[in-house]
């Protein structure tokens, strides 16, 4: 599968990071020099093969339902670009 | 000789005996790196007031008769990824620039309740995303045997600190090879310990499934002390493991008997560097002199390794990075700036869409861009299978490997980088080559097994070469004891790069 | 029910919050009202550097729901990420579960108590655990100020409960909403509170049209912000007429415009369309590394399911063949929730009459609470104090309307029924007493006698007025009957 300038922009779009053209020009050539390298992985057979996605197998890590100190509203909202008192802040949703 | 150039087990004893107390050892280490970090560049920040702080306190408890931790007194040094409650962690990027946790890492945690005393923040490859630590927002480090070359990366600043003797004990983080790698340009001792050994709770996050928190130090003996006080399970990680931590400070001077060995043949392919198989070859040689048995092994997919780090890594960061846009903490774009861009090309993507792209465009570099571009691309409908499924199928089948490797041997051993450490700037125009500088180091990662580098030579240059040896999940003890033996029998870990 | 020139088509997708003191990955309180980002902590910030730890009891409480929904429950189960951007999302990504949910496979039983429609048993695609987000307030004017975003409310468990498109029609998905309501509070595994959104239902809703060639599918909508049961039926209902309508103008059938996401206005009583995301929703599920995967065993799943139970079905059967309850006073009471249930079948034992506590249950008590605003659970009069009373009705002493008067003391003064009946004067009278007054009453009145031979039996009535005002306690029923005798006998 060869990418595209169009499909990198499409994937800059999901990932909210924009380029300018000469940004997204290298952006398009390392990432097809990249996704060569890693489509080597379509040599070997991986029919039967079961995926793995933690290092290691372990499992039901659960914690009781006993409510600890949680952070004060203003710790929680000390590293805010914008809040008020009480909120945080960001830009509307929706245009004008 | 000074304080400075004795290891953090010896400077320990004198602290307990108290032949010196630790603001002197910490001012001893503070005036260092006044001396020489400016041609370093190892640390982002400087703690002063805060360590010497801290020591007196020590010195204090000490003088008082009260209990101390295991590594009272010891100044360590921390790459700037652990969270430290209201203190800057910036992870090396402008992103984080303004970032103050609130709550500390577990492992700072530890660190505090050992009562080291913590000299400040090491420089990093941008979210640890690097080998060179060239990534950096703020400032590349520079290799203390020569400083025209990289330290390596991503814990760049965590090895040459060591190296340059600015600190006695440091801790780094490796998703895939991000300790061992440094380590071995460095010439010091790194540590990637078994997934699930050490708490990653308040590590910022790269890719989860791989990162793991470890120590660096001059020596073995050192390792395993911070070994120690790190390792451990935590309620909080629910992929820490819940197993008992050897006293590797202990064990670590029993030399193992019958030690096998194993070799991999893909280890000593083409582009190894002839100087760094010979070093290589001539410690197998050593260990065998030490009664070691070599086994040539089959790992047929090791060649795979990077292909397969580079899809799971960024798929994993994709997500875990997908936070950083401006909503909550750290850097915003400016929303004058978006309101006139948007006026501009007219765009019906509203303020809030805008604010994220600009504000992650900005805070970001280049790196850390295109692994995020590859991971959101892996994971998206359509190419998930033929990248993301894929790389966990040849994950299973390189953990398969090991598996078969360690029914057979106690140990891997082998290369830890191909070359040594390059000239800056060398690499950073192709991230394809930048990124086989990992070739010897992700298979550990991926397979969750623990792995150590220790320094085995200086090419003709007088650049550092490293050993790398591997063992099987929750077998650091092993490791530790055996590269202890090779230590005891070579001083390649007592040069030191002549700075200043 | 209306014939309509379509079928429609629904499936509900509702999302219950769980019972739980704690947030479904930390340990910050899932308390409703507080002040905005008071429970809070690094995990539920998205800070850098935090790790999730899955909530033993939001698993289980989620267990014993689906297993309440009939659904099987597999060995393995894991946690995916959901990927996008939204402000009260603070990690861009939502841990919820993909391709291996906690359970699937399961149904859940509907009725209409007033013949809508045929009971229907709706299936359950799936039960799966996920997060919930936090609140964002717009401003007003949309593009002006800034919006403000509350995460006391991230992080709370949700149990998404996915149903196939089963229902067809918009009393149907009420019901379905209804009785799945009624089985969680019977579970007490959430409050169930719609106003305070722990209660959601998005619908998908479509017509088949019935054509000359088969049938017309019309392209699917998905319906959010429905808070109340009459909103999902009414949502669904104007949206079967708006799909029906804008078919008509365009002719536009499934697979030919991507599925819209529209808003239930429910002061303007309307479906609105939301504005589409920029992008083709590409969530990028993936499985979490920073969890592990859950297995249970097959003695965990038999531990919980021997706690759930017995649920409203079974209750309503129950009532009906054990208790000899009429369907409508059995769903009824069963629907009231457990609560009721329990006042029932104790005041049924305690009296010793089904039928008589099942009326008086269905009938005075629930007009009380519904009248007082209250539940079973406060109400004054325990079941042992209104079985004394049932008791006097059995027994004669105590007539049904006096009864209701005794029963509105009962209430006020807290006295039992005895010595209230005795305080208003109640008494039974001697039966040869009332032959005597009977009797005399007879004599008379010839014209009364002459009335009811001649086939006017209503004529008697007249008699029982004159008895009530010679003795105030006598019985209605007994002083009628006792008066027809005796002309009959004439």
């Amino acid at each position: 599968m060869s990418l595209t300038r169009q499909d990198v922009e499409k994937v800059a779009l999901l990932a909210k990071l924009k380029f300018d053209d000469d940004q997204l020009d290298r952006m398009t050539d390392h990432m097809i020099q990249i996704v060569e390298y890693v489509e080597k992985l379509s040599e070997l057979n991986t029919q039967d093969v079961e995926p793995m996605a933690h290092a290691l197998d372990i499992y039901n890590a659960l914690a009781e339902d006993e409510p600890r100190p949680g952070l004060t509203r203003e710790a929680a909202l000390g590293n805010a670009p914008k809040s008020d008192e009480e909120y945080f802040r960001v830009p509307a949703v929706l245009g004008e | 000789m000074s304080i400075i150039n004795k290891t953090a087990t010896e400077q320990l004893a004198l602290l307990q005996s108290r032949e010196i107390t630790s603001v002197a050892l910490t001012q001893a280490y503070l005036d260092r790196i006044n001396q020489v970090d400016p041609a370093v560049g190892a640390f982002l920040r400087v703690e002063s007031d805060t360590a010497l702080t801290q020591a007196a306190e020590v010195d204090r408890k000490r003088e008082a008769g009260e209990s101390l931790g295991k590594l009272a007194g010891l100044p360590i040094a921390i790459k700037d990824i652990l969270c430290t409650q209201n203190t800057p962690t910036t992870c090396g990027s402008k992103m984080l620039e303004n970032f103050v946790p609130p709550y500390n890492a577990t492992v700072v945690e530890k660190l505090f309740s050992a009562d080291a005393v913590i000299l400040g923040r090491t420089n990093m490859d941008e979210f640890a995303m690097g080998s060179s630590t060239e990534n950096s927002a703020y400032h590349p480090t520079q290799n203390p045997w020569d400083t025209s070359r990289i330290p390596g990366g991503s814990s760049g600043g965590a090895a040459a600190c060591i190296a340059a003797d600015m600190a006695p004990l440091s801790i780094g983080t490796d998703t895939g090879g991000s300790i061992r790698q440094p380590a071995a340009l460095c010439g010091c001792v790194g540590l990637k310990p078994t997934y699930g050994r050490v708490s990653r709770y308040g590590l910022i996050a790269f890719a989860s499934s791989l990162d793991q928190i470890g120590p660096l130090a001059r020596t073995v003996e050192d390792t395993a002390l911070l070994m120690e006080v790190l390792a451990g399970h935590d309620s909080l990680d629910s992929t820490s493991v819940d197993t008992p931590v050897p006293p590797y400070s202990e064990t670590v001077h029993q030399p193992l008997q019958n030690l096998r060995l194993g070799v991999v043949e893909q280890h000593f392919g083409k582009g190894i560097d002839p100087e760094i198989e010979g070093a290589v070859k001539q410690a197998i040689a050593t260990y065998q002199s030490l009664g070691a048995t070599i086994k040539n092994l089959e790992m047929p997919h090791a060649d795979y390794g990077i292909a397969t780090y580079y899809i799971i890594a960024p798929c994993e960061a994709s997500s875990n990075l997908a936070r950083y846009d401006g909503a909550h903490y750290g850097y915003r774009a400016d929303q004058a700036e978006v309101a006139a861009e948007l006026a501009e090309d007219g765009s019906d993507e509203g303020p809030l869409v805008r604010m994220y792209r600009k504000t992650r465009s900005e805070g970001f570099g280049s790196e850390v861009q295109r692994r995020i571009m590859l991971g959101t691309y892996a994971l998206s409908e359509g190419y998930y299978d033929a990248f993301y499924l894929k790389a966990l199928k040849v994950r299973r089948l390189i953990r398969q490997d090991y598996d078969n490797a360690f029914e057979q041997v106690d140990l891997i051993i082998g290369p830890v980088t191909a070359n040594p450490a390059f000239v800056k700037g060398e690499k950073t125009s192709d991230p394809m080559t930048m990124y086989l500088e990992d070739l010897y180091t992700v298979t550990a990662n991926l397979a969750g097994v623990a792995g150590i580098s220790l320094p085995c030579g200086l090419t003709k240059n007088g650049l550092p070469i490293g050993l790398q040896l591997q063992a099987a999940a929750f077998q650091e003890e092993k490791l530790l004891r055996a590269a202890q033996m090779f230590q005891h029998a070579t001083d390649f870990h007592l040069r030191r790069p002549e700075l200043l | 029910m209306n014939e309509t020139p379509y079928e429609i088509v629904i499936g509900l997708e509702v999302h219950v919050q769980l019972k739980t003191n704690t947030k479904l990955f930390c340990r910050c309180s899932t308390k409703f009202g507080n002040p905005p980002n008071t429970q809070t902590c690094p995990v539920c910030l998205g800070l850098p550097g935090a790790l999730p730890v899955m909530n033993k009891k939001a698993y289980f409480l989620g267990m014993k729901t689906a297993l309440a929904l009939n659904c099987s429950i597999p060995k393995f189960t894991k946690w995916d990420r959901k990927n996008y951007f939204y402000p009260d999302l603070p990690k861009g990504y939502q841990t919820s579960q993909f391709d291996l949910p906690m359970s699937e496979e399961g149904y859940l039983d509907i009725k209409s108590t007033n013949d809508e429609f045929e009971p229907r048993r709706v299936r359950i695609i799936r039960a799966h655990l996920e997060e919930d987000a936090g609140k964002s307030i717009h401003d007003e004017a949309a593009g002006k100020g800034d919006s403000r975003i509350d995460l006391n409310r991230t992080g709370t468990p949700l149990l998404e409960i996915v149903s196939y498109p089963d229902m067809r029609n918009a009393a149907e998905a009420k019901t379905y909403m209804q009785e799945l309501r009624l089985l969680l509070t019977y579970l007490d595994v959430s409050d169930c509170n719609m106003q305070e959104g722990s209660l959601r239902c998005d619908a998908n809703v479509n017509l088949h049209i019935p054509a000359d060639n088969g049938v017309i599918a019309t392209p699917i909508v998905e319906i959010k912000n429905m808070n109340s049961f009459r909103s999902v039926e009414r949502g669904i209902a104007y949206e079967a007429k708006r799909q029906y309508n804008v078919w008509q103008e365009t002719g536009k059938v499934l697979g030919e415009l991507p599925k819209q996401t529209r808003g239930w206005d429910d002061s303007a009583q309307v479906t609105r369309a939301q504005r589409e995301k920029e992008e083709s929703a590409d969530y990028r599920y993936f499985p979490c590394p920073d969890l592990v995967p859950v297995i249970v065993t097959d003695q965990q799943i038999e531990e919980v399911g021997r706690d759930i139970g017995e649920l409203p079905a079974a209750l309503r059967e129950r009532l009906e063949t054990e208790f000899g309850l009429t369907t409508y006073t059995s769903d009824v009471i069963v629907n009231q929730g457990r609560g009721l249930v329990d006042y029932f079948l104790e005041l049924a034992e305690a009296s010793g009459d089904n039928k008589l506590a099942g009326n008086w249950v269905q009938g005075e008590v629930l007009r009380i609470l519904n009248e007082q605003e209250i539940s079973i659970d406060t109400f004054k009069l325990s079941a042992a104090q209104l079985a004394e009373m049932l008791k006097l009705i059995q027994s004669g002493d105590l007539d049904s309307s006096k009864a209701k008067d005794v029963l509105a003391v009962m209430l006020d003064s807290g006295k039992s029924a005895a010595e209230i009946v005795k305080e208003l004067g109640i008494e039974k009278v001697d039966e040869g007493d009332l032959e005597d007054l009977c009797k005399m009453l007879v004599e008379r009145n010839p014209r009364v006698v002459d009335d009811v031979r001649g086939g006017n039996e209503k004529a008697v009535g007249a008699l029982i007025g004159q008895a009530k005002k010679e003795n105030p306690n006598v019985n209605p029923g007994q002083v009628r009957q006792i008066c027809l005798n005796i002309i009959n006998d004439i």
